[in-house]
C-alpha cells in the first residue's frame, strides 16, 4: 500500500509552501461561490484543505488502484478491432475508477460539472498518474482539452461538451500533426469548408494522434483557401464518430496503453471554436503550451518512479558482500538522481504557479472588461506573467524532459544486466520515458522557444533581486557560485552575439538556454534553502555546484569554436 | 421498491503494517501506536449497500461504535454515498466484547428505526470473531446470511444471496429484514467521490462540535449542530443515555469475554497423523483433540 501523494516528502514539502491565495481567491470569485455549492470553500484555508483531500484520493488511487495494472497495460497495450480502439483492461479500469471518484474535470468550472481547481494542483495529480502509470497521463491529461474549450469555446459548445469530460463519458483528442506538419504545424493542410448554410465540414488526414479514439477531438484545420502559413488555420471541435476513420495505430517504444491513431476525416461536421484564422495563432499555442507542462509532470511522475526503482533494488542487491547502496558511485548516481527530480520539481511548481498567475489573470480581465471596469493593473499583471512563462514553458519542458531520460537511463544502469529484462520495471520506464522530449515539441524546438527569454533576459530582474539578498552563512558561497555563473554566462552571451553568426547562435543558444535557466533555478534553489531546512541545503548545494561546472564547460564549448566545422557538414557527413 | 440498509462498520487498527515497536512486551498490541483504518470487509459491506440502493434505491445509513476518533470512518463512509451516518460513543462502551457490542448496536438499531437490510462486514481485523453481527441479528430477532458473495436479487419482500461455503457456493432466500455478512472479495469498494469529500470532510459529531465550543465562548452547542444539521453535516451522535441502555450490560460490566492468555504461535507444519474415516477413527482423532486442549 502506497500512497504517491501523502507518502511523497519532496511533493509535500511543495504542496505546503504554494502560495495560491492571489490564484484562489480570483477562481473562487471571492468564495461567494461556496454559496451555491455545498463543495466550494469557504476561505483559503478551506480551500487548501479541498486540495490536499483530494490530492490524497488521486495518490491513493494511483499507487494502490493504477500503478500495479501499469505492467499488464504496457504488455498489452491499447490495439485496434475492426476500426475500434480497444484501451487494455488496466487503462480501461483506471479511467472507470477515475471518473467515479470525479477527477475527470479537475480544471472546469463547477457550472458544467468540473471541481475548479487551480492548474497547479491538478498538474500536481497528473504528475501523480504519471508515476503509477506513464502512458494513462496522456489520456487523463486531456483534461486540458475540456479546458480549452471551456476557455473559447461558445456558452452552447460548453454545456455540450464540458460536462461529459467531467463525468469521464468523453475522452479528447488535439488532432494538430499531420503527415508534413509536425514541428512545423504552420504547414497544417487538413481543409475545413462550409456549405451553402455555413456549416463546417472537415477532410484530410491527421497523424500521431494520441487518444485519437476519443468522444471530442479538436482539430486545427485551413480555412482559408490558398494560404500556406498559420494565419490561415482555425481550430474545430467535432465528435469522434464514423466519419473520422481510425486507418491504424502505431506500434511504438513505449506509453503502449496510450493509443497513438492516425485519422482520416471525411467531411466530418465541425464547429469552429473561437474566432476564424486564430487557430495556431491563439487556441493551438494556448492548449500546446499547457500540454507541454503536462509533459513536465509525466517526466517527474516516470523519474520519481525511476529513482523509487533504482533505490530499492541498489539497496536489496548485494555484491562484494554489501549492499550495492553502500558502494560510494552507486550512491553518488543515487544522490544525483534525487537531487536532479528535486530541483525539477521546484522548478516545475514555479513554472505552475505562473501559469495560474497568467490565466486567472486572462479570466479576470474579461469578468472586468463585462463590468465596464479598469483592468489595468490586471495587464500589467497579466504581461509580467506572460513573458515569463512564454520563457518558463519550454525551459520546463526542456529541462525535465531531458532530464528523466538521463534518471531512467542511471536507475537502469544501476540494476545492472538484470534492469535490461523485461521483469524488471525500469525496462518499461526506460521506454516510456523517451517520448517526453519528443512529443509536444522536440528539445530542439524548447530551445529556440525558450532563446526569446534568454536573449531579453526575461526573468533577469527577478535574479538580480535575488542575487543581492541576504543569505545565511552557510549559504554565502553558493550565492557567489551563482553571481560567478552569470558573469559566466554573461560573457559567453556577448562573444555569441559579437560573432553575428545566426547558424552559430542557433547552435549555442542550447547551452546559452542551458546557462541561463540554471542561473534562474538555482536561485529559486537557494532561497529555499535559505527559507528552509537542511534538507533543502543538499539539493541546492548539489545543484548549484552542477550548475557551476556546466557553466564552465558551456562558455569553453561557445568559446572554443568547436561548433565552427558546420560550414563544411557537407564535407563531415559523407 | 426502495430499499433501506444500515452498515455497520468499525474503525480498526491497522494490524497490516505491525512493526516491533507497536508489540508490548506480553505480547498484546499498543493500538496506540497503530494507524486506524476503516475495516476492509465493512466497506465491502458499505458498497454493496450503495450498490443495492443503485439499483432499487432508498437510504444508506452508517452507524459505528467506537471512540470519537471513529468519526473518521463515518466521513469516509459520506465521501463513498452514505446518506446518514451515526457515532455511537460512551466512555461507559469501553472494554466491550462482542456481546455488549451487539447490544449497544441493536438498541441503537431499533432506535434509527426503519430499514430492510443490515449490512456488516463478515469480520473485523482486530477482533477477527466474526460474532458481532450474527449476534446483533439475533437480538433483533431478524434472520442473517452470513459470508456473503452476492445479493443477486430483492422482489416481494425477499433476498436472494449467493454466499460462501466450504467447497463453493449456495443461493439462500430470505424475508426482510435481514441481516447480511459480507465477504472481502465480494465486490470492489467505489472511491472517495471528489465532491462529497470537499462537503463531508466537515461533517461533524457531536464531541466534534462540542469541543468547537469549547474553545470559542461565542458558539452554543445547540444552535451549532443545529446548523450543521441544516447544513446536512451533523454526523448523528447517540451515548449511552440517549439509547436508555442498561449499564450493566455495556462496556465491561456487560463483556463477559475474559482474555486467558495471549501468546504468539507459530505453526508448525510437517508433522502429521492419518485417522481411518471408520467410527473408530474418528473417535480416536476426537480423543486426541481433547488431549490436546482443541475440543472440551
Amino acid at each position: 500500500m502506497s500512497n504517491y501523494f501523502s507518502e511523497n516528502p519532496d511533493i509535500l514539502y511543495h504542496f505546503n509552501k504554494f502560495d495560491l491565495k492571489e490564484i484562489v481567491e480570483l477562481i473562487e470569485d471571492s468564495y461567494t461561490q461556496s454559496e451555491k455549492y455545498s463543495y466550494a470553500p469557504t476561505d483559503y484555508a478551506d480551500a487548501m484543505e479541498n486540495y490536499r483531500k483530494i490530492l490524497e484520493v488521486t495518490g491513493d488511487l494511483a499507487g494502490n488502484y493504477i500503478a500495479p495494472n501499469a505492467a499488464a497495460v504496457d504488455e498489452f497495450g491499447a490495439t485496434l478491432e475492426n476500426g475500434k480502439v480497444i484501451y487494455a483492461d488496466g487503462t480501461k479500469k483506471a479511467l472507470e475508477v477515475l471518473s467515479k471518484a470525479e477527477l475527470m474535470g479537475m480544471i472546469i468550472p463547477r457550472e458544467f460539472g468540473g471541481i475548479n481547481f487551480p492548474t497547479t494542483i491538478y498538474m500536481m495529480s497528473v504528475e501523480i498518474i504519471s508515476r503509477a502509470d506513464a502512458s494513462l497521463m496522456n489520456i487523463f491529461g486531456l483534461q486540458d482539452i475540456a479546458r480549452t474549450i471551456a476557455q473559447f469555446g461558445d456558452e452552447d459548445q460548453k454545456e455540450r461538451y464540458l460536462p461529459g469530460f467531467c463525468r469521464g463519458d468523453f475522452t479528447g483528442a488535439m488532432a494538430l500533426t499531420e503527415p508534413d506538419a509536425g514541428s512545423d504545424l504552420q504547414a497544417v493542410k487538413l481543409t475545413a469548408y462550409q456549405d451553402e448554410k455555413g456549416n463546417w465540414f472537415l477532410r484530410g488526414v491527421k497523424r500521431f494522434i494520441t487518444n485519437g479514439n476519443g468522444e471530442v477531438l479538436l482539430v486545427l484545420a485551413r480555412t482559408e483557401a490558398g494560404t500556406k502559413d498559420a494565419r490561415g488555420l482555425s481550430m474545430f471541435v467535432c465528435n469522434g464518430d464514423s466519419t473520422v476513420v481510425i486507418r491504424r495505430i502505431e506500434h511504438k517504444l513505449g506509453i503502449h496503453g496510450s493509443p497513438t491513431c492516425e485519422l482520416q476525416f471525411n467531411d466530418t461536421p465541425a464547429e469552429l471554436v473561437g474566432q476564424r484564422r486564430f487557430g495556431l495563432l491563439k487556441y493551438v499555442i494556448y492548449l500546446m503550451n499547457r500540454a507541454r507542462v503536462g509533459i513536465g509532470a509525466q517526466s517527474l511522475g516516470i523519474g520519481q518512479a525511476a529513482y523509487e526503482e533504482a533505490l530499492k533494488y541498489a539497496k536489496a542487491r548485494e555484491q562484494f558482500g554489501t549492499s550495492i547502496y553502500n558502494l560510494p558511485v552507486i550512491a553518488n548516481m543515487l544522490i544525483e538522481m534525487r537531487i536532479t527530480i528535486e530541483a525539477h520539481r521546484t522548478l516545475f511548481y514555479d513554472t505552475c504557479l505562473w501559469l495560474d498567475r497568467k490565466e486567472t489573470y486572462e479570466i479576470e480581465i474579461e469578468k472586468l472588461k463585462a463590468q465596464k471596469k479598469s483592468f489595468a493593473e490586471m495587464n500589467e499583471k497579466l504581461k509580467e506573467a506572460s513573458k515569463i512563462l512564454a520563457f518558463l514553458t519550454p525551459l520546463t519542458k526542456y529541462f525535465l524532459s531531458e532530464g528523466v531520460n538521463k534518471i531512467v537511463y542511471d536507475s537502469m544502469q544501476i540494476h545492472g544486466g538484470t534492469g535490461y529484462m523485461k521483469e524488471f520495471k525500469i525496462e518499461q520506464l526506460y521506454r516510456d520515458a523517451r517520448i517526453t522530449n519528443i512529443y509536444e515539441g522536440t528539445s530542439q524546438m524548447q530551445v529556440v522557444a525558450a532563446a526569446g527569454g534568454v536573449l531579453n533576459d526575461v526573468v533577469g530582474e527577478y535574479i538580480s533581486k535575488w542575487l543581492s539578498a541576504g543569505y545565511k552563512g552557510s549559504m554565502q558561497d553558493l550565492l557567489k557560485l551563482l553571481i560567478d555563473i552569470r558573469n559566466i554566462y554573461s560573457e559567453s552571451l556577448s562573444f555569441v552575439k559579437n560573432k553575428k553568426d545566426m547558424s552559430y547562435q542557433d547552435i549555442a543558444m542550447r547551452e546559452l538556454v542551458e546557462m541561463y535557466g540554471d542561473i534562474y533555478l538555482g536561485c529559486l534553489l537557494l532561497r529555499e534553502a535559505n527559507d528552509d531546512d537542511n534538507k533543502r541545503l543538499f539539493t541546492a548545494h548539489r545543484y548549484i555546484l552542477g550548475a557551476y561546472s556546466r557553466a564552465i564547460k558551456n562558455k569553453e564549448v561557445i568559446r572554443s569554436g568547436v561548433y565552427s566545422d558546420i560550414l563544411h557538414q557537407d564535407t563531415i557527413l559523407i | 421498491m426502495a430499499i433501506n440498509s444500515i452498515v455497520m462498520v468499525k474503525q480498526v487498527p491497522d494490524t497490516a503494517n505491525i512493526s516491533g515497536q507497536v508489540m508490548k512486551e506480553d505480547g498484546t498490541v499498543n493500538r496506540a501506536l497503530l494507524p486506524a483504518i476503516f475495516n476492509h470487509e465493512d466497506r465491502v459491506a458499505l458498497e454493496l449497500a450503495l450498490q443495492v440502493q443503485d439499483t432499487y434505491s432508498g437510504k444508506v445509513t452508517v452507524i459505528t461504535m467506537g471512540p470519537p476518533r471513529a468519526s473518521d470512518v463515518l466521513r469516509e463512509c459520506l465521501y463513498m454515498g452514505a446518506d446518514e451516518a451515526y457515532l455511537i460513543s460512551d466512555r461507559k462502551f469501553a472494554g466491550a466484547d462482542t456481546l455488549a457490542t451487539s447490544y449497544v448496536l441493536s438498541e441503537a438499531i431499533r432506535k434509527i428505526g426503519r430499514y430492510d437490510i443490515i449490512f456488516s462486514g463478515r469480520q473485523a481485523i482486530d477482533g477477527d470473531t466474526a460474532q458481532v453481527g450474527p449476534q446483533t441479528a439475533e437480538k433483533l430477532h431478524i434472520p442473517q446470511v452470513t459470508y456473503t458473495e452476492e445479493v443477486l436479487h430483492i422482489q416481494d419482500g425477499k433476498i436472494r444471496i449467493k454466499r460462501k461455503i466450504e467447497g463453493g457456493y449456495e443461493i439462500v432466500e430470505s424475508g426482510m429484514p435481514v441481516l447480511v455478512t459480507v465477504l472481502k472479495d465480494a465486490v470492489s469498494p467505489r472511491p472517495y467521490k471528489a465532491r462529497r469529500v470537499m462537503t463531508y470532510k466537515n461533517a461533524k459529531t457531536l464531541m466534534e462540535l462540542e469541543k468547537l465550543v469549547e474553545g470559542n465562548s461565542l458558539l452554543y452547542i445547540d444552535q451549532l449542530k443545529d446548523e450543521y444539521l441544516s447544513k446536512n453535516l451533523y454526523i448523528r451522535t447517540f451515548t449511552m443515555d440517549d439509547l436508555m441502555l442498561e449499564a450493566e450490560r455495556c462496556g465491561v460490566a456487560g463483556s463477559p469475554t475474559k482474555v486467558h492468555k495471549v501468546e504468539s504461535v507459530v505453526l508448525g507444519g510437517g508433522q502429521r497423523e492419518m485417522f481411518h474415516a471408520t467410527k473408530a477413527g474418528i473417535g480416536e482423532l476426537i480423543d486426541k483433540l481433547m488431549v490436546d486442549h482443541i475440543f472440551g
